[in-house]
């Protein structure tokens, strides 16, 4: 009996291509929306893990203010030179801290300018950051001390200021502070959130605060933790550090942040794999509009076949069998539909992953969900045609004009 | 003669106090207004009567595709108004062959398998389908037109594919409504020399509706409808 439905169901489909094809689209189209948002999604959730692990695992942020959501914070003053320097001396297990002022900033060399960020920090931002020098030195104490008018140039910037000119030793703008290029800094590329990390000009702490900002504040403080040590364990100990330093009464929650990366991770690919949730549930809608289109013409399909329908009940077809006829119908119909628009979904995620510049992972588990999602939109939204097609009166359906 | 009827087997066909009523209340019309018939095997009977007559209605109901409003209708023993939906299909599969006015052929689809589409719900296995309604086909002359649609074929030619096709389950009872009333006469004559054929070689108990004399007088036993009532119900050679 299966076998027949089947059969006839090929024979429809092959009668009515264009209609067929046209009726099956929809599946089509949603079915490969769905697969291509979960693969780019899950493509883009692998890179910013990996890019997060290349930035070593073992690294604290803190900042001042409480993270309230995403981007939010409340107020809280900033932290100074002192808290660093505690920080470095009664923290275990520290391999390197550096403090960070910045500020966006328009640099100039000659005719090209160039807007980036400029950060006040020390040479630990080196260590703490895995940053090498392509070319140069590092800042000297005595810059640092006194507030040097020296910087050292990401790799985006010196090549929109110099192209392949050398750049050490030139004189460039810094908003209003003019400072001598002594060195530059090796490529990292894109950070995990897309914004470029070659972007950024060194300069001493000191002089940030005195000739840039004016006041004594420090922005954030970078820890690195040694290796083997317990990042958590040292979480705690500068939290319960700033805590003291600030004032704060245990009543009181902290006006600070101190980020593990690893929360970072989490919480980026949380972010991202909220964003692939939601897409993913938009091209599903997608689905059950082509789900309706299917049942759309199958209720079309099932009034046209009205006589043919009350020959079958005459001859002694029973309501089971008429019903399985156009559910397979439907079925078949949706199932080329989820087979299609897994072809295509896997072209448009290849595609896709190398427009984005995304890893392209190969998800079988939303393949297969994709698919079989179509099949059952085909037995729901199969259902109700065939049903109305099983109940139908043999008199009746055989005068039906 | 008279007999006859009163066979001490159960005839195939009682019908007793059968009505139909469409519609209720003030609305309600009858088809049938309570008519006792009994048709037994190998018979071949005429329903006549005008339009209306309820005579269509009768024949639907002999079928198992519609059932009684009261009033009893025993086939081979069996309360068909008692039946769901699915055991009179059951026994329209096992028992009728139908013949439609329009013939009612399944359009873009070859004689052959026009002709196979009962045995398919009968559980035929495909080779055997085809063999059978090879034979049928050829029964009712239409050899070599096995791949033809109902489009390539002539009015006279569909309604012999549409015989076949009631024929080829070998039924206990053919029913046929207006068999050719879309056919003109010489057509018309030669589908009642080929019922008469399978109800006299066959056995086959056929009952036709019709409004032609002509057409009536090839069976042997005439029931005239009027007005949803059974006006007379005479053998062949009777005086109505």
């Amino acid at each position: 009996m299966l076998y027949n439905a089947f059969r006839l169901a090929l024979h429809e489909i092959r009668r009515n291509v264009m209609r067929s094809l046209l009726t099956i689209l929809g599946v089509v189209i949603g079915v490969a929306a769905v697969i291509t948002m979960v693969t780019i999604g899950g493509g883009a959730t692998v890179q910013v893990t990996e890019q997060i692990a290349s930035l070593g695992t073992n690294l604290l942020i803190i900042t001042p203010g409480q993270r309230m959501g995403m981007g939010q914070r409340a107020a809280a003053p900033p932290f100074e030179m002192d808290d660093v320097d505690a920080m470095g001396r009664e923290i275990g297990a520290v391999a390197a801290i550096a403090p960070i002022s910045s500020r966006p900033v328009t640099t100039i060399f000659g005719n090209a300018n160039w807007s980036t960020t400029v950060m006040g920090t020390d040479n630990q931002y080196l260590k703490v950051g895995n940053w090498a020098l392509e070319m140069g030195r590092e800042f000297t104490d005595s810059e640092l001390r006194a507030g040097g008018a020296v910087c050292i140039l990401g790799a985006t910037v010196r090549r929109e200021l110099f192209g392949n000119q050398d750049a050490l030793g030139s004189k460039i703008r810094l908003g209003k502070l003019s400072c001598q290029v002594i060195g530059s800094l090796h490529s990292k590329g894109q950070s995990t959130i897309g914004r470029d990390r070659d972007d950024a000009v060194l300069i001493p702490l000191r002089t940030f605060q005195r000739r840039l900002a004016g006041n004594q504040d420090i922005g954030l403080i970078q820890v690195s933790i040694q290796r083997g040590a317990s990042t958590a364990r040292a979480e705690q100990d500068i939290k319960e550090l700033m805590r003291k330093r600030r004032h704060i009464s245990a009543s009181e929650d902290d006006d600070f942040t101190v980020m593990d990366l690893k929360d970072i991770t989490k919480m980026l690919t949380g972010t991202t794999q909220v964003l692939t949730g939601l897409l993913g549930a938009v091209a599903a809608v997608s689905l059950l509009v082509g789900g309706i289109g299917i049942m759309n013409i199958m209720l079309v399909s099932v009034t046209e076949r009205t006589r043919e329908i009350g020959i079958r009940l005459a001859v002694g077809a029973l309501e089971r069998e008429v019903l399985t006829q156009f559910l397979v119908e439907a079925i078949v119909l949706s199932s080329f539909g989820g087979a299609a628009g897994v072809v295509l979904a896997l072209v448009a995620s290849v595609l896709a992953a190398k427009a984005l510049s995304v890893p392209f992972v190969l998800n079988v588990g939303i393949v297969i969900v994709g698919f079989l999602f179509s099949v059952g939109v085909g037995v729901v939204f199969g259902y109700f045609p065939a049903r109305k097609a099983a109940r139908m009166d043999p008199i009746e359906a055989l005068r039906h004009e | 003669m008279v007999a006859d009827h009163e066979h001490s087997e159960p005839p195939l066909i009682r019908l007793e106090g059968v009505t139909k009523v469409y519609g209720t209340g003030e609305a309600a019309t009858y088809a049938l207004r309570g008519i006792d018939i009994r048709i037994g095997q190998g018979e071949f009977v005429a329903v006549m009567g005008s339009s209306g007559s309820g005579k269509s209605t009768c024949l639907n109901i002999v079928g198992c595709l519609d059932t009684p409003s009261s009033g009893s209708y025993l086939f081979r023993g069996t309360e068909v108004g008692k039946l769901t939906r699915n055991q009179r299909a059951l026994l329209r599969r096992q028992y009728f062959g139908f013949v439609f006015q329009g013939y009612n052929l399944l359009s873009r689809t070859s004689a052959l398998e026009n002709v196979e589409l009962p045995l398919i719900y009968r559980g035929v296995v495909r080779s055997k389908r085809r063999e059978l309604a090879g034979k049928a086909l050829a029964a009712v002359g239409l050899q070599g037109r096995e791949t033809h649609s109902p489009a390539e074929l002539s009015g006279g030619q569909q309604q012999r594919v549409a015989i076949a096709r009631a024929l080829v389950t070998e039924p206990d009872v053919l029913l046929a409504d207006e068999p050719t009333g879309n056919l003109d006469t010489a057509r018309s004559l030669e589908i009642m020399d080929l019922l008469t054929a399978l109800n006299r070689d066959r056995g086959i108990t056929i009952v036709i509706v019709t409004h032609e004399n002509e057409m009536a007088r090839y069976a042997d036993r005439i029931i005239n409808f009027v007005d949803g009532e059974v006006e007379s119900d005479a053998r062949h050679g009777e005086v109505a």
